[in-house]
């Protein structure tokens, strides 16, 4: 299938990472939570050129029920580093869709994230690629991976979802 | 091998303050002054007496497995770099062309036949050796190539850990590990049987003193406050193994600065009780293990090594063995500290146990855990609450009172601050030496 030229494909695919990124500027946990498929996972590797995050070490490696003790964690008021909470602006482009088979999707895009917290404002920098499956409602979340630009560098706390 | 070039005082160096500092007054037995965490002075002094004249960590063995594998890492504010010769010997190296200066290594790891300086070519080998120069002809006879090697630092190990020292007189590594050996043996049970494997680490800063991170590893104190969403996060069975400030653990002084913290006593030794009941949150990991066809006595073996020690033992200065996990500091300025949480697995162990033992460090450690960045969050608080009155103490006396007699030295209860005191008494000797 030629995926260059799927415009309409891409309108679809596009909505639906800016609504994904919308929630969780917008701290919309339990709308982000619902964008999922159930043995979905969200990975944030420690080296941006690994391809097995099953078998290596990562930041997040977050099925189905550590999402949603994440999220528990960043509204419970129980953690006193998301307490005040960060804010997050983010960017995402740059979307392509690299493979189309009908019902799953592979799509590659970019991400600038500012995140501001107490006196302290940070960049992180990713290529984020996601696994989307259709679904009556748009598309489902099988797999979202953060490859933040430096991620095998020194970093900051990082106390939201990328 | 080129001999080990003296590092230059931090007085000689004219960096020390006109009037000495009267660290004696400033380390009492129950209290240190604030000014150790924001006195840059302090820092430079530090970075003499304790980073340039002790034994520091620079690496497991398992990060540099084979001849060529090195580690490129720090010493202080010196980097350098840990590497495996042709012989398997290991060297730490001042990560410095002798040249003219350049780092003649700037990947974090790899593997290699030399080290080139990108600069004017300058080769070495992987001992360090200068084996060759471009166009030495313009050197006539003057170039002396055998004393213009890497500066080769003294290197020893003990249970696969790696330390390095810029003093040749210092005593062996053996002697200043001490009583601590016998807990680096038993942390090193946790592979189950196999070989221990550093298999990647998280790297964080906080704007806060270094001291703060290392008293912060025998500080069971500040467990069910600091990591109450981790606690959270936890089934009724594992809660309460973490519930250990009211239990029968305890912190022991070792001598030389070093410490243990015992806070699941019935975790000391992972080798014992191997017939005890299998933790809920492990049956899943011992069925898939049976599933995969091991006998039952490796299943018990492998599911009790997993989730680590229960202890944390604290090695002066810069290295932890924390629980499952090696715990590194890196001091970078009077109010910066940047840390490294080495995952640990079981060197050709079960797939499937070793991906327990890295989810369960990613559910806690680094930048995103659901632990170390409340931790950060405190020590972060700590050095901002130093600028706040000049003439303060950091109080270290809890658990004082009932301290006792021990096996290696006083020990108190598993909230006491035992650990932190013997670190700054040996501090103190550092700095006064």
């Amino acid at each position: 299938m030629n995926t260059a030229l799927q415009t309409d494909v891409l309108n679809d695919v596009t909505a639906f990472l800016w609504a994904e990124a919308d929630m969780l500027d917008n701290e919309l946990y339990e709308e982000w939570l619902q964008l999922w498929q159930e043995d979905g996972l969200y990975i944030v590797p420690i080296d941006p050129r690994e391809t097995d995050h099953e078998n290596t070490l990562n930041y997040a490696y977050d099925n189905a029920k550590m999402r949603q003790m994440r999220v528990r964690r960043l509204t419970g008021g129980e953690s006193i580093s998301t307490s005040p909470e960060p804010r997050t602006v983010r960017m995402a482009s740059r979307f392509r869709i690299v493979e189309d088979d009908g019902t799953t999707l592979t799509v590659r895009c970019a991400q600038f994230l500012t995140d501001f917290r107490k006196e302290n404002q940070h960049q992180y920098t990713a290529n984020l690629v996601y696994t989307l499956r259709r679904h009556e409602t748009g598309f489902r979340i099988v797999r979202k991976v953060v490859k933040l630009i430096n991620a095998d560098d020194v970093l900051q706390t990082i106390g939201y979802i990328l | 091998m080129s001999t080990v070039i003296p590092i230059q005082s931090a007085s000689a160096a004219g960096s020390a303050p006109a009037t000495p500092i009267p660290y004696a007054e400033l380390v009492q037995p129950d209290r240190v002054h604030t000014s150790l965490y924001t006195n840059p002075a302090i820092f430079t002094e530090e970075m003499d007496k304790v980073f340039y004249s002790n034994w520091i960590w620079v690496g497991h063995v398992s990060e540099v497995p084979e001849p060529g594998s090195f580690k490129s890492t720090w010493i202080g504010q010196q980097p350098v770099v840990l590497v495996r010769d042709r012989k398997k010997e290991l060297h730490v190296l001042l990560n410095r062309c002798r040249h003219r200066g350049a780092t003649v290594c700037e990947h974090k790891k790899g593997k290699t036949a030399s080290f080139v300086c990108p600069y004017h070519g300058w080769g070495y080998g992987l001992d360090g050796s200068l084996r060759g120069v471009p166009h030495p002809e313009s050197y006539g006879d003057t170039l002396e190539k055998d004393k213009l090697g890497l500066v080769s630092l003294r290197v020893e190990e003990y249970a696969g850990m790696v330390f390095a020292t810029f003093k040749d007189d210092l005593m062996p590594l053996a002697e200043w590990l001490g009583p601590a050996k016998k807990w680096m043996d038993l942390f090193m049970k946790q592979a189950g049987g196999y070989p221990v494997k550093v298999a990647g680490e998280h790297r964080f800063t906080f704007p806060g003193n270094w001291k703060i991170q290392l008293e912060n590893t025998t500080d069971a104190y500040h467990f069910p406050l600091v990591h109450k969403s981790f606690l959270s996060s936890l089934d009724e069975q594992a809660k309460k193994t973490f519930d250990f400030v009211d239990g029968p653990g305890y912190v022991e002084d070792l001598g030389n600065g070093h410490s243990v913290m015992v806070m699941i006593p019935e975790l000391i030794d992972l080798e014992a009780d191997l017939d005890k009941p299998i933790p809920d949150r492990f049956a899943e990991l011992a069925q898939a293990l049976r599933d995969e066809g091991h006998d039952e006595a490796k299943v018990r073996r492998i599911v009790r090594a997993v989730g680590g020690t229960g202890f944390n033992l604290n090695l002066y200065p810069n290295v932890a063995c924390s629980m499952a996990f090696f715990r590194v500091l890196r001091p970078v300025s009077v109010n910066e500290t940047e840390i490294h949480h080495a995952a640990i697995v079981m060197d050709g162990g079960p797939a499937i146990a070793n991906q327990y033992r890295l989810r369960l460090h990613e559910h806690f450690q680094g930048p995103m855990g659901f632990g170390t960045p409340d931790d950060g969050e405190a020590w972060e608080r700590v050095q901002k609450g130093a600028r706040a009155g000049e003439d303060l103490w950091i109080m270290v006396n809890r658990g004082l009172p009932g301290e006792k007699p021990g096996t290696d030295g006083p020990r108190g209860d598993v909230s006491a601050e035992t650990g932190m005191r013997a670190a700054y008494r040996q501090w103190l000797k550092s700095m006064t030496a």
